[in-house]
């Protein structure tokens, strides 16, 4: 049964990709038993799997997602949370406070208030209703200090690299902590500010080459050639 | 005055120069717009026009959200300095029509379904109109769509063909439209040897017409490999631009 592609191969919207036994993965659809490409990208064919890493896309929101949002707007019982999606999160008191509170004696504005970073998880979310955020969980919250970036959600696999591998490297290389929002957008905090710096400068890095390989070596290389500068 | 105007010469030459299935100069840049999520930009001929796409993004209207799909807008649009007679800026019967058309004529290519309750907007704004504004407007859109990343079956590829001092041919200018007998656009999508779009002004004998549109679609499938090039470029320059 014919493979049309090679991995890695660049791909346009309508190009067959597969025949036969195969699965239509991510950025694919599926007629009679051919799998076409969706979008501009690179072929991945895993196992009977066949999808595409697309160049560019917007965030659609997946049950357990970590995402970082920023609070727009609020009403007395929740928020609404920008997680550069077309989808608009919501964030319900109960599900963002241990503790219950009531609306008519407090603002929840105390809590988290308009222009406020925070992390949290996707929850809920279906065809028919916007996504619905939790912020009860270990790291979630409201996020202070550090820098906040965005990539293109689509290149935020290769940041993290398998098990985490590249992500990893720049944490132990630059001394920060990093929090990977799959909706592209990814905090830092670093006790330097001048590794923040960097990191930012590596993480855009990644997202301009995310479709080449030996990109991790090439990034650490980069990073340890900026912090010789830095001495 | 009466003022001959040859459309067609002895040695069968258009007004241009050109020969009956020949396609006047095609140019297609991909992502010249940085605010819209996709854009391009095509010159062909004369004809130059610039397609913008944000979305899926949020609908604010929200009573005209789609349960089930995201809702395609397209806005086509002659800017006053596009043809020798300024025109109004003011949106004008025809463009309302072509904004449907060149709706209709996309529409079938998207995966809309993967984007409920959202909205994808195209706007096609025609900088120097010399006619095929409507195929080129398709071709552009089509291409910025792909360029926004929004899942879609194929690009789709237009061209118009037409009958001028008896004879068939292929990509008309506005001369040819305005002084010729018969004006045809046709939108096609070439994997799925789809037509999407398919609008007839004039008179054509049913052999005519079969001939036309096979020249049509001969011209579609040569704009589509313009697109797919075009395409191709923009991601090999951007991996080039970091080595």
């Amino acid at each position: 049964m014919p493979i049309h592609v090679s991995r890695r191969a660049i791909v346009l919207p309508g190009e067959l990709l597969a025949e036969g036994k195969y699965e239509a993965g991510a950025n694919t659809y599926k007629e009679d038993d051919k799998i076409f490409s969706a979008v501009i990208g690179l072929a991945e064919i895993r196992n009977k799997v066949v999808s595409v890493i697309a160049l560019k896309g917007c965030y659609v929101p997946r049950v357990g997602d970590v995402v970082i949002g920023v609070i727009t707007d609020y009403s007395p019982t929740s928020w609404q949370v920008d997680i550069n999606s077309p989808y608009i999160a919501t964030l319900q008191v109960v599900d963002a406070l241990p503790k219950p509170i009531d609306p008519a004696k407090e603002n929840i504005r105390k809590y988290f208030d308009v222009g406020d970073v925070i992390v949290g998880e996707v929850m809920i979310f279906d065809r028919t209703r916007n996504p619905m955020l939790t912020t009860k969980g270990k790291g979630y919250g409201k996020l202070s200090g550090g820098r906040l970036i965005e990539i293109s959600p689509t290149k935020i696999p290769r940041l993290i690299g398998r098990k985490g591998s590249m992500i990893n490297m720049i944490k132990k290389e630059l001394e920060c902590q990093v929090i990977v929002g799959q909706n592209g957008r990814i905090w830092i905090s670093a006790s330097r500010p001048e590794y923040e710096d960097i990191a930012v400068r590596a993480i855009k890095k990644i997202e301009a080459e995310a479709h080449f390989p030996g990109l991790t070596e090439r990034v650490r290389k980069m990073i340890e050639e900026e912090k010789n500068k830095l001495k | 005055m009466s003022e001959e105007i040859v459309l067609i010469d002895e040695r069968g030459l258009r007004v241009d120069g050109r020969k009956p299935d020949e396609l006047r100069n095609v140019k297609i840049e991909v992502g010249v717009l940085a605010n819209a999520d996709g854009s391009a930009y095509i010159v062909q001929g004369k004809t130059k026009l610039l397609a913008a796409v944000y979305g899926p993004r949020e609908l604010h209207p929200r009573h005209l959200a789609l349960p089930d799909k995201a809702l395609l807008r397209c806005r086509y649009h002659m800017a006053p300095f596009s043809v020798e007679e300024r025109k109004s800026p003011a949106p004008s019967r025809r463009e309302i029509e072509l904004s449907k058309v060149i709706r209709e004529a996309l529409e079938p290519a998207l995966l809309l379904h993967k984007f409920p309750r959202t909205a994808i907007d195209v706007f096609i704004e025609v900088l120097e109109a010399d006619g095929g504004t409507r195929c080129a407007g398709v071709t552009a859109a089509s291409v910025a769509l792909a360029d926004a990343g929004i899942p879609m079956k194929d690009l789709v590829a237009a061209c118009a063909v037409g009958k001028v001092a008896g004879k068939l041919v292929v990509d008309l200018c506005d001369l040819e439209d305005k002084y010729g007998e018969v004006d045809m656009p046709v939108a096609y999508m070439p994997s799925k040897k789809c037509i999407t779009l398919l609008q007839l002004d004039g008179k054509l004998t049913r052999e005519e017409f079969e001939k036309a549109l096979k020249m049509a679609i001969e011209a579609c499938e040569k704009i589509y490999e313009l697109q797919k090039n075009a395409l191709r470029k923009k991601f090999e320059t951007l991996s080039s631009e970091e080595r």
